[in-house]
């Protein structure tokens, strides 16, 4: 796995005509590339350059200033749990603990079975819903204990087809009919 | 007991709301027809009129803002901000999950008034839902004729494309925004020379306005200037939405007429009140950001003229309750931590200082502790932020840093130094008070 494979790179020539310069289609073909792998290769790197009409370096750059983007192998579930204020005021930190000693993993730790990387998040925008954590970026609100022990023998047990797999963005995309666009302007 | 009111929020309960049929069904997109039918201008004069103050956190007036677009400069651009992520803030969300039509059509009406070549709807990267909805809804109103090409049958014709961020809250700064939206790193741009209006995204005149500021817009234009501002008070118009988080029994956000309600009435009304009845210690009135208020500020109006005059912010109205027995040198190192993990590095006192603060805070509450650790947290921060007055004086491009230093960490100090002391004499918090069960040195690395 490593470029764009002939469908993704059909979705990423479509992202250049959304930008007036291509180099804006950058994170997205990122993500194109880590819903593709699961995170972001180099080779998937060096080919977004390429589309995007910039140096390898200049896409690792951008890439590695943001926190989803994963440049070695991560679990297929990614759990994401939120200790920041709303959160740790109503349990997020002993959440965290409980994710931790459940799983076997201190947070940055992936099981050996490849199947859970844990991570401590920061504010998710669910505030009123604290603690609260995500499954790939999936939300899970007001979480208990023995619900996140739910959750993950739901995981494993592979009842959460809500949940799909690491890296993977949203079922629905844009998609600009050919004979509805404006037109995107070069600049 | 004041009642919610709702303006902007009327479709979250709506099962159909997200969709184009249930929006239409409901008044949907008649906003638009209507500033189609106006002079640009008009359009722009009516949200001056209104009075709309931006609800990203800075509150700006969203009129005036367009008006510094320089005249005869074109192409330009409308970028909108759904990167919330200030600790704290949940209401953005909602809006792109729940309304995901009343922002495009607040989209399109800004970029009729303000002439934009383009719209930009760039939504945090931990949100898919909210890509799905906002992507929905978009491919819907393209569809429709809504979008794109001679929107509404008129000679106008304008893409709006949905934008996919990948995780740092620096980006809700709107020049980090456009930045990002470059496919650069995510770091402020150094203004003055360069403001967004007149060089933006692209180095071309920009405007970048929140989702909350612009889902406000087809309520102005279908009601009119006069009709908004006979919500709220003089100087704050409309609604707005308020998280409230934390220690009350019922959480929630609600959207209420702004500048009315007290935080009180928030609390006691709203939430039902401070879980266990116990007593409020703080509370963050504007989120993660903003110097906190105590319990002799539960009569302040939400209004941001006048919160801000008693040192705070309203901000983009998160509102994180803490009771009683809150370890308030805890909570200060949560939202200081926040800051140096999401520092972007450009600027030595921020890069430096936010994290020189959070290693203080780390021996503190591990129990090593030094004597002159509190003077030496406002040293640091005095570096960051001279005087560490509110607004924050800045030695660097953008307010993170500032925040960090001016915000929960001065306010815990000056509030409650016995607290500290205890720390760093004692090793563990005051009798009373607990939070959380990490001490640092067990915490995971970040």
């Amino acid at each position: 796995m490593s470029r764009f494979n002939p469908a993704n790179l059909e979705r990423a020539r479509e992202l250049l005509t959304h930008y007036p310069r291509a180099k804006s289609a950058t994170i997205p073909m990122c993500h194109l590339a880590q819903e593709q792998d699961g995170y972001l290769t180099e080779e998937a790197m060096a080919h977004i350059a390429e589309l995007v009409g910039c140096t390898n370096a200049e896409v690792y750059g951008t890439a590695s200033f943001y926190e989803m983007f994963k440049f070695h192998p991560v679990g297929t579930y990614v759990v994401g749990v939120c200790t920041n204020i709303s959160c740790l005021l109503v349990g997020g930190e002993e959440l965290l603990d409980h994710a931790s000693g459940s799983l076997g993993i201190r947070p940055g730790a992936t099981t050996a079975d490849g199947l859970f990387t844990l991570e401590e998040m920061e504010c998710l925008a669910a505030c009123t819903e604290a603690p609260c954590l995500q499954v790939n970026y999936r939300y899970e609100n007001k979480v208990t204990h023995e619900g996140f022990d739910r959750i993950v023998a739901d995981l494993r047990a592979g009842k959460r087809a809500d949940i799909p797999r690491h890296g993977m963005l949203g079922a629905v995309r844009q998609s600009i009919p050919a004979d509805r666009r404006a037109g995107v302007k070069a600049i | 007991m004041p009642a919610p009111t709702k303006m902007i929020s009327t479709r979250w309960d709506q099962a159909d709301g997200h969709t184009l049929n249930g929006y239409l069904r409901t008044g949907g997109y008649e906003a638009l027809r209507k500033a189609l039918a106006m002079n640009p201008d008009a359009v722009v004069d009516e949200v001056k009129a209104a009075n709309l103050a931006g609800r990203g956190g800075a509150g700006f007036p969203c009129g005036t803002k367009w008006s510094f677009l320089p005249k005869d400069i074109f192409p330009r651009y409308l970028v909108v901000n759904g990167d919330e992520s200030e600790p704290g803030t949940y209401k953005d969300r909602l809006l792109m999950e729940r309304d995901p039509h009343q922002l495009i059509e607040g989209v399109l009406i800004a970029s009729w008034a303000i002439k934009a070549e383009q719209a930009f709807i760039y939504i945090r990267g931990e949100m898919p839902h909210a890509h799905e909805r906002v992507a929905a809804a978009l491919n819907e109103a393209y569809a429709a004729g809504y979008i794109g090409k001679n929107i509404c049958g008129t000679d106008w014709s304008m893409d709006v494309v949905l934008h996919w961020g990948a995780g740092a809250y620096i980006v809700g700064e709107e020049t980090a925004l456009i930045e990002s939206l470059e496919g650069n790193r995510g770091m402020p741009r150094l203004k003055p020379p360069f403001f967004p209006a007149s060089k933006g995204l692209y180095m071309q005149p920009t405007v970048v306005n929140n989702v909350e500021t612009l889902a406000n817009l087809p309520w102005i234009i279908s009601n009119g200037a006069a009709a908004f501002t006979s919500f709220g008070n003089e100087k704050n118009t409309g609604t707005r939405l308020f998280a409230v988080s934390g220690h009350v029994k019922n959480p929630g956000v609600f959207e209420v007429e702004f500048g009315t309600t007290t935080f009180r009435e928030l609390f006691y009304d709203f939430c039902g009140g401070i879980r266990e009845d116990r007593t409020v210690k703080a509370f963050i009135p504007g989120g993660g950001s903003a110097p906190w208020f105590f319990e002799e500020d539960l009569d302040t109006q939400l209004d941001a003229g006048v919160v801000g005059g008693k040192g705070s912010m309203l901000g983009s109205g998160a509102i994180v309750v803490m009771d009683d027995t809150t370890d308030m040198v805890k909570a200060a190192w949560r939202l200081v931590k926040f800051f140096a993990k999401e520092s972007c590095g450009k600027c030595s006192p921020c890069r430096e200082g936010t994290n020189w603060m959070e290693k203080i805070y780390r021996r503190i509450l591990d129990g090593e502790g030094r004597p002159e650790d509190v003077a030496l947290l406002l040293d640091v921060a005095d570096n960051i932020s001279p005087g560490l007055t509110w607004p924050p004086k800045q030695t660097t491009i953008c307010p993170l840093g500032p925040s960090a230093a001016a915000g929960a960490l001065v306010s815990s100090i000056r509030r409650f130094p016995v607290e500290y002391d205890h720390y760093i004499v004692h090793g563990r918090p005051i009798d009373g008070v607990s939070t959380g069960i990490y001490r640092p040195s067990l915490a995971p690395a970040s």
